[in-house]
């Protein structure tokens, strides 16, 4: 899975998104047409063409106050206008952890 | 039990209200994300997929129940619940919220804790054998020269921005049960042929995507050195050590690259311009380290008391609990008790606030109030009544802690993978979790032995697979997760980097290999009790490597 760490030139090869982490929790946040930060995919801002998608970056970058590494991923658009991520690595961060959390044991 | 003092205390309390501050500018944008990240990590706070994490040291593994019901606290009051224990002593919360950190470091430090040097390029927490103290063959207390090299280098300003991170062990042991060689730099205390007690220095180990073993460049070094010495390793590293390239930043690389012989001649000139100043450490010095160890007020028992043997001839389910779980201690009657956390289907080194906390209980009741964590992910119980073997067994088993797995196949090492972790290429976790329901059966493990697997989700290494009997390392090819696979590693005295048995074969083919190169064991094996790495160092790989890819 790529990594936002090898993320050096920007490659378009379908839609994609701006992901990013927020500052206060860490959560999983994507980029939104309005300007702002979302937690659903499906009201992230999505570009075809690697200049939207540098703008789009650029832009997001310059909101360091809300969000923590902004970074271009894929998406795939499914019928009847869902999104869902491009990637597994992409898919964990948005889902969570395949696996099953373990369960508090109460006294 | 280490007894911090005054000075200890103000240092955690002023760490905090620092660090409070240093959040409450970052979250108001006083402090971008660039400037503040540096401070983050000083106190052991990454950024993973999908939260912060939070990384806390236990030094030398060794935990009060005080402090394991407050990471119980911590689990439950800031975090999901759980924590999990890593390879290194430490101990890692996945969820938990920036606004939040300084009052659970707050927490923290009101037990002693913290997360200063669990990440950044200065000297990490310092580990050791996770049953120091109470081994029936170590030397003396390793846990006395980890705490004097701990004062020393925590928040040192010569060594708090090396080239790279720099992990030292320390062990006391001819048994490695701290992985030496995989250690930038190790120390092993032994004897000299004149009975006095010194250390065996090493340098240069490491994993990630350059694997070495730990080079001795001080076959015997006196105890009243080692902190000069120390120093001296570190200002050579400092010195010559690669900051232009991370992958070539670590000491192994520049020991490799200069050689071990020239590398120690370096030192050495360093060495005796400092040896005979302020680091020659007096034995008063030493002594009052060791002062501030609190052993237990142990009992005066005999070994094999009467209850242990009924309830072995009557329990088989104890009888073999013992016969995996429980080591000898050097104090007569007692014993050490492994608990591990490697559940069927779960994940290696999880534990949750409850079983912190019921295991709190019965350290306190069984174990003079102290728990151990060692690098393998398991915990320990070090000071435990063989005649109270029985009546914990039944209590951990309530817990979900009695698992009979220990070195056994299912008693797995693994990172946390790409399910947590921004640097992973693939999961390591799923993984872990096929094999231990593949093995579930109990006989099965046993007939197979001691077997360790070792699996990492990257090249860095965490989960250690270069060193595992069977190692297992996740990478990505065309988007899809694939995972190489070596033979023949191991981390003990006699440590040994494993080698690569062929192609990477896809996520869902890897519990069939495992099984496969099990089968392939039992067959090969020429007697029952040849262990499986002894089988692979005898054998070679090739006959694994045949029965691996016959089928694929």
């Amino acid at each position: 899975m790529t990594s936002p760490l090898d993320q050096k030139k920007i490659k378009i090869a379908g839609p994609v998104v701006v992901t990013a982490n927020r500052v206060d929790d860490g959560a999983v946040v994507y980029r939104s047409p309005d300007g702002g930060w979302t937690t659903e995919l499906g009201g992230a801002a999505i570009v075809i063409d690697a200049d939207s998608a540098r703008a789009l970056a650029e832009a997001a970058a310059g909101d360091d106050l809300h969000a923590i590494g902004p970074y271009i991923a894929p998406v795939e658009l499914l019928p009847g206008g869902n999104v869902r991520p491009g990637n597994l690595r992409e898919l964990i961060r948005r889902a969570g952890p395949t696996i099953e959390l373990p369960a508090p044991l109460e006294s | 039990m280490y007894i911090y003092d005054a000075f200890d205390r103000r240092l955690l309390a002023e760490r905090v209200v620092e660090f409070r501050d240093q959040v409450s500018r970052r979250l108001s944008g006083e402090l971008s994300e660039e400037e503040f990240k540096p401070l983050r990590l000083m106190n052991g706070v990454y950024l993973q997929l999908h939260a912060y994490m939070l990384r806390i040291a236990i030094p030398y593994g060794t935990l009060s129940t005080l402090q394991l019901r407050k990471l119980a606290e911590i689990a439950r009051k800031y975090d999901r619940g759980y924590g999990h224990f890593t390879t290194r002593q430490n101990i890692q919360f996945h969820w938990i919220k920036l606004a939040e950190l300084p009052d659970a470091m707050a927490e923290l430090a009101s037990v002693g804790m913290h997360g200063m040097q669990t990440s950044g390029n200065n000297v990490r927490n310092i580990t050791t054998d996770q049953w120091a103290g109470v081994a029936t063959d170590e030397i003396e207390d390793p846990r006395i020269w980890a705490e004097l090299i701990r004062q020393h280098v925590t928040l040192h300003p010569e060594f708090s921005f090396m080239p790279r991170k720099f992990k030292i062990a320390v062990g006391a042991s001819d048994r490695d049960r701290a992985a030496l060689r995989i250690h930038d730099m190790a120390l092993r205390l032994h004897r000299n042929a004149a009975g006095e007690t010194g250390f065996e220095v090493m340098v240069g180990g490491g994993l990630g995507r350059t694997p070495y073993l730990a080079q001795t460049i001080k076959p015997f070094l006196p105890q009243r050195d080692v902190l000069s010495y120390v120093e001296a390793v570190l200002r050579t590293y400092n010195q010559f050590g690669r900051r232009d390239n991370i992958w070539k930043a670590r000491i192994k690389i520049l020991v490799h690259d200069l050689g071990a012989e020239p590398f120690a001649k370096e030192v050495d000139a360093e060495w005796q311009s400092i040896k005979d100043g302020a680091l020659a450490l007096e034995p008063t010095m030493v002594a009052d380290i060791a002062g501030r160890f609190r052993y237990p007020d142990y009992e005066k028992l005999d070994d094999g008391p009467p209850e242990l043997a009924r309830t072995r001839r009557n329990d088989r389910g104890f009888d073999a609990w013992l016969g995996n779980c429980v080591t000898n201690h050097k104090v007569p009657g007692y014993a050490i008790v492994t608990v591990s956390l490697k559940p069927e289907g779960g994940t290696p080194g999880d534990c949750t606030a409850a079983q912190m906390d019921k295991l709190a209980d019965l350290a306190d009741r069984y174990s003079f109030g102290e728990v151990r964590v060692g690098h393998e992910q398991n915990l320990a119980l070090p000071h435990v009544a063989q005649r109270d073997l029985p009546a914990l067994w039944r209590k951990l088993d309530a817990i979900g802690l009695a698992q009979t797995n220990v070195n056994l196949i299912s008693d797995i090492i693994s990172c946390p993978g790409l399910d947590y972790c921004s640097l992973a290429n693939a999961r390591s976790i799923p993984i872990a979790q096929e094999i231990t329901r593949r093995f579930h059966d109990l006989d099965r493990q046993r007939k197979l032995g001691r077997l360790h697997i070792n699996i990492s989700g990257c090249i860095n290494a965490c989960g250690h697979h270069h060193v595992g009997h069977i190692g297992i390392l996740g990478v990505e090819k065309n988007g899809e997760e694939f995972y190489q696979i070596t033979l023949g590693g191991k981390a003990d005295e006699n440590a040994t980097l494993g080698t690569l048995v062929g192609p990477a074969v896809p996520y869902a083919q890897v519990a069939d290999v495992v099984e496969d190169i099990a089968a392939a064991y039992l067959d090969l094996r020429d007697k029952p009790d040849e262990l499986f790495i002894d089988t692979v160092k005898r054998v070679g790989i090739e006959p694994f490597r045949e029965r691996v890819y016959a089928a694929r």
